[in-house]
């Protein structure tokens, strides 16, 4: 389906602010500018058993200038849609690096980039979910709601559904000029059961992650919504009657749901260079995988290769052009278990000698200057892979794991813990019942290194989150992760009710 | 537009039954560094506007909340009619109340909003040049962040309301390594205006952690006697806080559920004489004192918008006295109206010990230095898992001796509140994991008798 870019972010006087900035810019000296202009629509919805408890609309709206300025960046954001206002800060983004010069020892220079005049890029979607009215939304969710209370095994139900439109306009010195849209969609029911005699409880939310699409995913696009709906019910009820997992060490057959998550923390984050360079040890940490280790660290079993990319469609960290004006492409990160990438802006590119950059450079607001941002990040899948079902057949004692839920990894990207929605235990190759309190743990060389098998291209399914933390001020990115199933072998797994002395 | 006149803009534009206008005027200024060198910074400047609606129907009153930042003086009937058009999209809610209604005049109503600016730094700056240097001198890397934000809030409703709050936060963090990056330490402090900001003192402190890192001690995984310093607790009291939804214990599914129905308010949840309570009017931890809730959720109403806020005891000697409430929750529940107020202290009557001196009072244990990535593992115990990070130090027979690795920790703060066994001083503090939402806090040393350490991590 053929979009346009929103009109109304079009009226926006997007270019007059753009030129005098940057003019401005150009005459107090600096070397580079470049201005933003962002514009993100957000809606969030919420219900709790059936009844609307939030309707919150939101539209952010500024732009920035950023400059470098005697090798040092300079930044600048506001909200006033003026060219005077332009102007004011381009000086003042030029004052804050005259500020800042002296702190600085270590001068920008950025990657060598095409320019890309007057560029347009829209994400791949069918119906723009603002275009939707809001009862027609609220009364699905409602619906849907609704089919899950009817079941006796069910107390309450929280549906949720989150909604975005992003809008980019960027111009930089060097002539690149690009005019963006995507638009991103979260859906999400959890299903609540309580055992009001032993105040025991037990939720689960339902599988379908979000997504780089449009209205039509709650529609019948993309995802089975009647399908995953009418089970849950049946699975929290014998979740809540499931025997309590007996820690140890198991194989576990990880289903995307629930690996997209690994992958995002101990792949992800670990392969972006801004941290292994240091620039966020005061914060989101640093990584194992020191470019030091380029070319030869084990990061995992031969079978294990892992890409980034911003061109997957439907992909949440998908776009035509960076927030530095850098084309989107599509790169290895870890090749046949050894680590040979990393994610790139055009500063840190050129300091660590990689070239061009690989465009993952982002902002998530004017308020804020774009940073080191994670591509999406993908493990591929055995093109002879199984399904499966046929891996769950290959595991004589284990436990089968679907759906993300607690998530916490050191600051280096070694030690990891994660639990799920769904636990079945494997006996001889078949699954015999669901589980409790299940929670793994372990280190994620040891962890990938234990990768055994891959499925095919059937079981690949791409997660993703919306919010994303990194950098101070804080910044939240979303990003999308597609994996196969897969199985690890010798995989550490606690009692959650044992840790917590229950 | 002035802000005033934007809110008194918009409530004359309505046409709905009730109408609540919050206007927000932000500025901020930050510095990052890393490595010995300023890496990124920033000015920034933002104005958002919510506009929410509320009208009545044949089966209750429905509400529609819409915000959008720098709205222009001919947008502002738009966005007040897209709130209308979203109240009657949305059907009843069931959080309904009547809008708060005030006699009181507005203080300070008619003022500009308060303003930070980069100058806010110059201090910190000088001093902090001089730290970077001498880092570069004796070879040590330093990182870290500095922020000032400044939100002026100005909240009108169509029954009468006039509020405005200015709301200053501060943070300063800054995380020493060796070259190598296997020796880390780290301070914070939180601040109103960086006056009360010491960077030399903060540098010094980093200094003596990492030579205590000098030698290192490998431990495995098991359950120690731990000092949790005030950053740790902060960190832990603040997702208990968080998790007191009294909707949710209501429902049956939250730590503070009673089983067979109805919540925990009025149990014992430990021996000692624990006291954790918030009050907007805390010296030097000043919050609103009125609710401003741009969005509703279990834990607030935009129908409460203005509702005054005052001391609250979430637990007292001991005992838990009140949940997160809206006025429809607290109906539900039987319990006073106590929502949420911006910062938490926890505290025990007769505790003078301050860190230190429970160290040196220590036989054999460890300090930790703060947590980092608390997740919920298991809501029923509110079981949190996370790790320690930038220090970890064994003690043994009252001296620190050197520094042990990190470990993920899994523990409940209900529980741990359950175990302790000393509450030291309480201090003003720096939330390490949560203080991108959560600055203002004042909590004590704990000693926990038996901490579960459940793995080593690697990461320094």
């Amino acid at each position: 389906m053929t979009h346009q870019i929103d009109p109304s972010f079009l009226k926006l006087p997007l270019h007059r602010l753009a030129d005098v900035a940057l003019s401005r810019a150009r005459e107090l000296g600096v070397t580079y500018a470049d201005f933003r202009c962002e514009r993100i629509r957000s809606q969030s919805l919420r219900l709790r058993d059936g009844k609307l408890q939030r309707s919150y609309n939101a539209t952010d709206s500024g732009f920035a200038v950023r400059v470098i300025h005697k090798g040092t960046w300079g930044f600048a954001a506001g909200v006033d849609f003026t060219p005077d206002a332009a102007v004011q800060k381009a000086e003042t983004a030029v004052a804050v690096a005259s500020i800042c010069r002296s702190l600085n020892t270590d001068p920008v220079e950025l990657a060598a980039e095409p320019g890309y005049s007057n560029a347009t890029w829209i994400s791949a979607y069918q119906i723009n979910p603002f275009d939707v009215p809001d009862a027609e939304k609220i009364t699905l969710l409602a619906e849907w709601s609704n089919r899950l209370l009817t079941a006796s095994s069910v107390n309450h139900v929280d549906a949720e559904l989150l909604t975005v439109q992003e809008n980019k306009f960027y111009a930089d010195t060097a002539g690149t000029m690009t005019t963006q849209q995507r638009v991103r969609i979260d859906p999400q029911l959890t299903a609540i059961a309580v055992d009001d005699q032993s105040g025991q409880f037990e939720t689960m939310r339902t599988l379908a992650p979000p997504t780089g699409r449009g209205w039509e995913y709650l529609t019948g696009t993309g995802w089975n919504w009647d399908a995953e709906l009418a089970e849950i019910p049946t699975m929290v009820a014998e979740k809540m009657r499931a025997p309590s997992v007996a820690p140890g060490t198991y194989a576990l057959v990880i289903h995307p749901s629930n690996l997209w998550l690994v992958i995002h923390e101990s792949v992800g984050h670990a392969t972006e260079l801004d941290r292994a360079l240091g620039y966020e040890a005061a914060y989101a940490g640093t990584s194992f995988a020191t470019v030091d280790k380029l070319g030869s660290l084990n990061y995992g079993s031969p079978i294990m290769t892992v890409t980034g990319d911003r061109t997957a469609e439907h992909g949440m960290a998908t776009i035509g052009y960076d927030d530095e004006g850098v084309a989107a492409q599509r790169w290895d990160l870890v090749k046949d278990g050894i680590l040979v990438g990393y994610q790139l802006d055009r500063q840190m590119a050129t300091r660590q000698g990689f070239g061009r950059s690989n465009g993952c450079a982002f902002a998530d607001s004017a308020r804020h200057m774009p940073i080191q941002r994670m591509p999406n990040v993908s493990l591929q899948p055995d093109s002879n892979g199984s399904s499966t079902e046929e891996l769950i057949a290959g595991v004589e004692r284990g436990i089968y794991i679907i759906g993300d839920k607690s998530w916490s990894i050191d600051m280096q990207r070694y030690n990891f813990q994660f639990t799920g929605q769904r636990f079945y235990a494997i006996q001889s190759g078949r699954l015999v019942g669901q589980l409790r309190d299940v929670a793994y743990q372990a280190t994620t060389t040891d962890f990938w290194g234990s990768l055994e098998a891959i499925g095919g291209p059937e079981t690949y399914v791409m997660g993703g989150a919306f919010t994303c933390g990194k950098a101070q001020p804080g910044q939240i990115a979303p990003v999308s992760h597609g994996c196969p199933s897969a199985v690890f072998r010798g995989v550490r797994v606690l009692n959650a009710a044992m840790e917590a002395n229950r | 537009m002035r802000a005033q006149e934007t809110v008194e803009r918009a409530l004359a534009l309505s046409s709905a039954d009730g109408c609540v206008v919050i206007a927000k005027e932000q500025s901020s200024a930050n510095l990052r560094w890393a490595n010995n060198s300023l890496t990124t910074n920033g000015l920034t400047r933002a104005r958002q506007l919510t506009v929410i609606a509320t009208i009545a129907g044949a089966t209750g009153t429905a509400a529609g909340a819409v915000s959008q930042s720098a709205v222009r003086e001919d947008e502002l009937e738009a966005l007040v009619r897209a709130a209308e058009q979203a109240a009657r999209e949305a059907g009843p809610a069931e959080d309904a109340q009547p809008l708060v209604a005030s006699s009181k005049s507005a203080e300070g109503w008619d003022a500009d909003p308060a303003e930070t600016s980069i100058d806010v730094f110059k201090q910190l700056a000088t001093d902090l040049g001089e730290a970077l240097t001498q880092a570069r001198f004796e070879n040590r890397l330093l990182f870290g962040f500095a922020e000032h934000t400044m939100i002026s809030t100005y909240l009108g409703s169509s029954t009468g309301l006039r509020l405005r709050h200015d709301q200053p936060t501060g943070t300063v963090e800054i995380a020493a390594k060796s070259p190598d990056f296997s020796r880390s330490a780290w301070v914070g402090r939180a601040t109103r205006d960086f006056s009360d900001v010491d960077v030399t003192i903060l540098n010094a402190e980093l200094t003596q952690r990492l030579a205590w890192a000098e030698r290192t001690i490998e431990l495995p995984a098991g359950r120690y006697e731990t000092l949790l310093p005030p950053p740790a607790v902060a960190d832990l009291m603040i997702y208990l806080y968080m998790s007191t939804t009294a909707r949710e214990a209501h429902d049956g599914h939250t730590v503070f559920s009673q089983p067979g129905g109805g919540t925990r308010v009025g149990e014992a949840l430990t021996p000692l004489p624990v006291t954790l309570r918030s009050d907007p009017y805390a010296p030097g931890l000043e919050c609103p004192p009125f609710l401003i809730a741009p969005a509703s959720s279990s834990e607030s109403s935009v129908f409460d918008n203005g509702l005054p806020l005052g001391p609250t005891d979430w637990i007292r000697d001991g005992t838990l006295t009140a949940l997160l409430q809206t006025r429809h929750s607290a109906q539900l529940t039987g319990l006073a109206v106590t929502p949420w107020i911006d910062n938490l202290i926890l505290e025990a009557a007769g505790s003078p010990s301050t860190l230190t001196e429970m160290t040196t009072a220590t036989k054999r244990g460890l300090v930790l230095t703060c947590l980092w990535y608390i997740r919920e593992v298991d809501p029923q115990t509110l079981l949190l898992t996370g790790l320690t990070r930038d220090g970890v130090y064994l003690v043994e027979n009252g001296e620190i001796i050197g520094a042990v690795n990190n470990f993920r920790f899994n523990e409940s703060p209900v529980d741990l509140l359950r175990r302790v066994t000393e509450i030291g001083h309480t201090e003003h503090t720096l939330p390490r994991e949560w203080k991108n939402f959560f600055t203002r806090a004042a909590m004590p040393p704990l000693r926990i008798p038996d901490f579960t350490m459940s793995s080593v991590s690697q990461a320094s």
